[in-house]
Parts: structure tokens; C-alpha cells; sequence
């Protein structure tokens, strides 16, 4: 089957290269995904809010530069869908709270900034777990998100409005932030490639913060190389986040062009396998070691012993963080005001509006960093789980004193089913067991598609993981890889996703 | 490591100002003992000779120029105030009553 007459199917280079040519206008490609929008996303609720106008006076902005002579950027006039946590001056930004619901922000986050200046079209806002606290977007406080393989099941979270939108033709590109794998597990249980690049590589300035330490933006789209275009357009020091890293990006767009693993060495990590691992997931993994083993790459098996503490430490350190971070909602400045009736302290109105704005996996995050932080707990919990960061992230380097990427399963298991895990916190946490390594010691990570699982249909996902500031090599070994598996497949795994 | 109790969780979030119900005290307390139970492990290190990591990066005192830059405006600012007057943020009483 295909579908090269229709712009939704297209991926973002090939969009750029045919609006930049004049065989379709970006007004065209624009009502194009307007339209998928209008069909589709009644089902999959991946956007919390479409900005049909401003998506379209982009586009107008876009065919008047070209057919002025002006030279367009590399993604010029490419519609993309933004995690609702980045704040866009004049469109609202909830990052799925109500206590955010009809906060119009006065500012655009540097991302935002940068996606225009690219000339993107950014079609809306997606949804996500409130705060970005959750892996199956079912914490959205506006509903949760369908899978659009199967839509009974979560399109992994927090960024599961982005990855569904995705999936689901509904735009080329999305933005996700990844705190412990919301950029990586939704690419992974919904066939689509998702990146968390290395810490600081992307700027926070304007992310409504959870886990300042762990917080990073990067590129979700369908296929490696428009991954590394986005990359490209959004990464880069900003002034305005001073943990913003002061160096040059890595090349990941001429990585992605030039995929070769050839003579790479490649880790395997013992610690990612085991109980409470799809046999399924296992088998499309193993598959893609053999794989990455015919392509040249040389493969080692390494121990990384500190990771079994790596998910502890995580819900420590993240919610501790949270529950600092989450302290500026305090009805005062914006968003939700709640029980005030002249007769309540401010700090009672405080009190109610945070009973009433936050939904209970965000309490339940702010009083354990609450309790994590308390006197007489901080040394026993919050101090011992820097420790085991400190451990980790000498894992990483003895790991990458031997090999160039370690690879592993990019989540234990395909999308469950919506519900299954909702009020089970422990079983919803797991679902990040080899994604959050990476969040503590800063690296970089993707994860793409390496098939379907046998037992039940759905979309697996490899987890490539390379050093801080190699951001490149994802895109070098996650081009060799998804072109590989593209000519045994014969297609994008996409396409045998059931139409909507 | 101690269990936490409903009593615990009404601390809680009396510090964290949320004004809980009675029912979400004690679907927390069952929750937050469990999470806890958890991700105690951490303090097997407790007593290990290892350097903490509250970062990804080594920064410290990362500086910019003290140059005058366009900001919001006041209005903008106020923008998403729930109240406002005077071009201020209107607050609910923060001081008791005489």
C-alpha cells in the first residue's frame, strides 16, 4: 500500500524538499494535516489544542519567503506537534493540569521561539501526563491518549499525545521532554523514533519544570534522519537557561545520512533482561543484536551493577525535585485560584486550589519528595540517592571506556492496556526501568523500532545509548539500523499499523 | 525504615499545602508505603564513601552579561493574574485579623 499522493504520509524531509521545490505548497501540506486532525483525532486525542489559524498563517508566511526568491530552512514549512508543556505566547500551555487550564502564557519557550524562526508550523498542542509525571498519559487531567495500533492501549507517556499524533499521520515531527524515558517509551510502544538528547543540549528556558536535574526536550518523529533534523533546529546554547550547555551540537544530521556501524563496538547491558520482560520484547531485541552483529559491529556484553538502584533513586530524586518545583503554584500569579471568598487566608486558598488543581499521581510525587526531604529521612532518601547517581553514572563510564553505544529493550513491555496500571504506581513506574540510567547520568538516548512483538502485535522499541555530548552516534547506528530493517521489512513498520 | 502513616500523609500535606480529603489520606498512606518500601533499597549506600551527584553537570555560578534586555511588560505580566489591582497582584489576606 502507498500513500505517496497523500502529505501526511511524507516524511519531514521529503515535505521540506517538495514545499522548497514548489510541488506543494505549505498552505497545502498545512490543510492536509488539519484535516487528519479533524478525521482522526476525535479517536486518538492526541492534541489538547489545535491552532488551525496560526498553523495556516505560518504556512502563508512560508509560500510568500519562497515565492519571494527566499532561501527556506531545512524544515521550513513542516507541521509539527508540541508537548504541552513548552510555553507558546497567545495558545494556551496546561501541561495537562487543571490548575494550568486557561493559562495563556505571555512568553514562547526558547524551543518555540526556535521552531518559528525555523519556520515550522506548529499545528497545536499535545496532550501528556500532568506535569509529565506518568508513562501512559492516563495522569492528563483532560483524558487520556489512544495507541493508534491499538486504542484500548496508552501511547506510553508522559509525551503520549506526541508519539499518538505520530503514529497516526497526524503530523511528521512532535516535541517531547524526557525525565525518565517520556520521550523514549512513547516512540517505543508506538513504533516511532524519539530521542532524549544529552543533558542541557536543549534549552529549558520556558518548560514547565518537574525534575530540573533530569528535564530535557528533544525530537520525536518517524524515521532517524527527521529525528536529527529537529535535533538540529532545536538544540543549541541559550543564555537564558544556565544549565544550558556552552558547546557546539554534535553533527547528528550528517550522522543520520551516513549510517554504518561498521567496527562499532556495541554493549549489551546483562542488567536489562530478566523478570519482567516480554518474551516477545526479548526476542525482537536479541533479533537486533544479531542484526547490528551483521552490519559490523562488534558485541560485548557489560555489567552496569548499580542500575538495579537506578529506578529507587529515580523516585527519589524526581519527586524531591517536584515538590520544589511544583511549590510556584500557589494561586497567587497564574493559573487556578480556588476558595476564595473573602473569608480564607492566602494560605488556605494555597491549600484548596492545590487539592483542586493537581490530580493524585502529582500529590502523591510531592509528598514522597515531601517526606524524601523531611529532616530525619533527607540523609536516608534523598542523600543516598544521589549516591547511587554518583554510582551510575560511573557505570556509564566504565561502560564507555569499552564500548562506543550500549543498546537494550527501550521499555520491558508493548503498550498495555488503559487502565491496567492506572492506580498501581510500583507496576506503572517499571515501565521506565531502562530508560531512566540515562535521565541520572545526563547522557544522550533514542529509541526506535526494531518490529512487532509475536504475542500480541505491537510495536517493540531499541534502546540506543551513547556518551554525553555523542549525541551523533544514536543517529549514526539508529540510521544503519532503521535501513536495514527497512529493506527485511520491505516497508516503515508504520504502514502495518491498522488505519484509523 | 519506618511505615508511613495516615497521620504521616495528613503532615504531609499539611507541608506541601495540599488540603486533602479524608479519603485520599488513606488511599495515599497505603500508596506512599508501598513506593517507599520500594525505593528504600537506596539506602544500602547510605554508608559507602561515594561523592553525592545532584547534576548531570558540573556548573557552578554560570553568569551572563548584566545587560538591559526586553522583558514583559506589565501587563503581560498580570496577564494570568487571578486578581489584580493597581497594577499588582491581588492577594487573599496573608495576616491575620486585628
Amino acid at each position: 500500500m502507498t500513500h505517496s499522493s497523500d502529505l501526511t504520509r511524507l516524511t519531514a524531509a521529503e515535505t521540506a524538499a517538495r514545499i522548497a521545490s514548489g510541488r506543494a505548497s505549505a498552505v497545502e501540506v498545512a490543510e492536509a494535516h488539519l484535516a487528519r486532525i479533524e478525521a482522526v483525532d476525535e479517536k486518538v486525542h492526541a492534541f489538547l489544542h489545535v491552532d488551525r489559524e496560526g498553523a495556516l498563517a505560518r504556512a502563508r508566511t512560508v509560500d510568500a519567503k519562497r515565492s519571494r526568491g527566499e532561501r527556506l530552512g531545512p524544515l521550513a514549512g513542516v507541521p509539527l506537534a508540541l508537548k504541552d508543556i513548552f510555553t507558546t505566547e497567545g495558545m494556551p500551555t496546561t501541561v495537562g493540569s487543571k490548575i494550568l487550564e486557561s493559562w495563556i502564557p505571555p512568553y514562547d519557550a526558547t524551543l518555540t521561539k526556535r521552531l518559528k524562526d525555523a519556520d515550522v508550523v506548529i499545528l497545536g498542542k499535545t496532550n501528556m501526563d500532568e506535569f509529565a509525571m506518568g508513562s501512559s498519559t492516563e495522569n492528563s487531567a483532560y483524558g487520556p491518549t489512544g495507541n493508534p495500533w491499538d486504542l484500548t492501549r496508552i501511547p506510553g507517556g508522559s509525551g503520549g499525545g506526541s508519539s499518538a499524533a505520530l503514529a497516526s499521520y497526524q503530523a511528521p515531527l512532535a516535541i517531547g521532554t524526557d525525565t525518565g524515558g517520556s520521550i523514549r517509551q512513547p516512540a517505543a510502544v508506538t513504533g516511532t523514533v524519539g530521542v532524549k538528547p544529552t543533558y542541557g543540549a536543549v534549552s529549558r528556558y520556558g518548560m514547565v519544570a518537574f525534575s530540573s536535574s533530569l528535564d530535557q526536550g528533544g525530537p520525536c518523529a518517524r524515521t532517524v534522519l527527521d529525528a536529527a533534523l529537529l535535533h538540529e533546529a532545536i538544540a543549541g546554547h541559550d543564555p537564558l537557561d544556565s544549565t544550558s550547555v556552552d558547546a557546539p551540537v554534535p553533527p547528528v544530521v550528517e550522522a543520520a545520512r551516513n549510517g554504518d556501524v561498521k567496527g562499532l563496538r556495541v554493549g549489551v547491558v546483562r542488567e536489562f533482561a530478566g523478570e519482567g520482560y516480554q518474551a516477545g520484547v526479548m526476542q525482537r531485541f536479541n533479533e537486533s543484536v544479531e542484526l547490528l552483529r551483521e552490519l559490523g559491529a562488534e558485541i560485548v556484553e557489560i555489567s552496569c551493577p548499580s542500575f538495579d538502584k537506578a529506578l529507587a533513586a529515580y523516585y527519589l530524586i524526581a519527586p524531591s525535585e517536584c515538590s520544589s518545583n511544583l511549590a510556584r503554584f500557589d494561586a497567587m500569579r497564574y493559573g487556578l485560584r480556588a476558595g476564595d471568598d473573602g473569608t480564607r487566608s492566602a494560605e488556605e486558598v494555597t491549600s484548596l486550589t492545590r487539592e483542586a488543581g493537581f490530580g493524585p499521581e502529582v500529590k502523591r510525587r510531592i509528598m514522597l519528595g515531601t517526606y524524601a526531604l523531611s529532616s530525619g529521612y533527607y540523609d536516608a532518601y534523598y542523600g543516598s540517592a544521589q549516591k547511587v547517581r554518583t554510582l551510575i553514572k560511573r557505570d556509564f563510564d566504565a561502560a564507555f571506556g569499552k564500548v562506543d553505544v550500549l543498546v537494550s529493550p527501550t521499555t520491558p513491555t508493548t503498550a498495555f492496556p488503559i487502565g491496567e496500571r492506572a492506580d498501581d504506581p510500583m507496576a506503572m513506574y517499571l515501565a521506565d526501568l531502562c530508560t531512566i540510567p540515562s535521565n541520572l547520568a545526563g547522557n544522550a538516548a533514542m529509541s526506535l523500532p526494531c518490529g512487532l512483538a509475536p504475542e500480541d502485535g505491537l510495536p517493540v522499541g531499541l534502546q540506543i545509548i551513547a556518551p554525553a555530548m555523542a549525541d551523533d552516534r544514536l543517529y549514526r547506528v539508529g540510521a544503519a539500523v532503521e535501513a536495514a530493517y527497512h529493506a527485511r521489512w520491505g516497508h516503515p513498520l508504520l504502514e502495518e499499523a491498522p488505519s484509523l | 525504615m519506618p511505615g508511613i502513616t495516615r497521620e504521616e500523609v495528613a503532615h504531609l500535606a499539611r507541608l506541601a499545602r495540599l488540603e486533602l480529603k479524608d479519603e485520599e489520606l488513606d488511599h495515599f498512606a497505603g500508596q506512599l508505603d508501598d513506593i517507599i518500601g520500594a525505593v528504600a533499597r537506596v539506602s544500602d549506600v547510605a554508608d559507602e564513601d561515594v561523592p553525592p551527584t545532584s547534576h548531570p553537570l558540573p556548573l557552578t555560578n554560570v553568569m551572563r552579561p548584566d545587560e538591559v534586555r526586553p522583558s514583559l511588560t506589565p501587563e503581560q505580566a498580570l496577564s494570568g493574574a487571578p486578581a489584580q489591582e493597581q497594577q499588582r497582584f491581588k492577594v487573599p489576606q496573608i495576616l491575620g485579623e486585628e
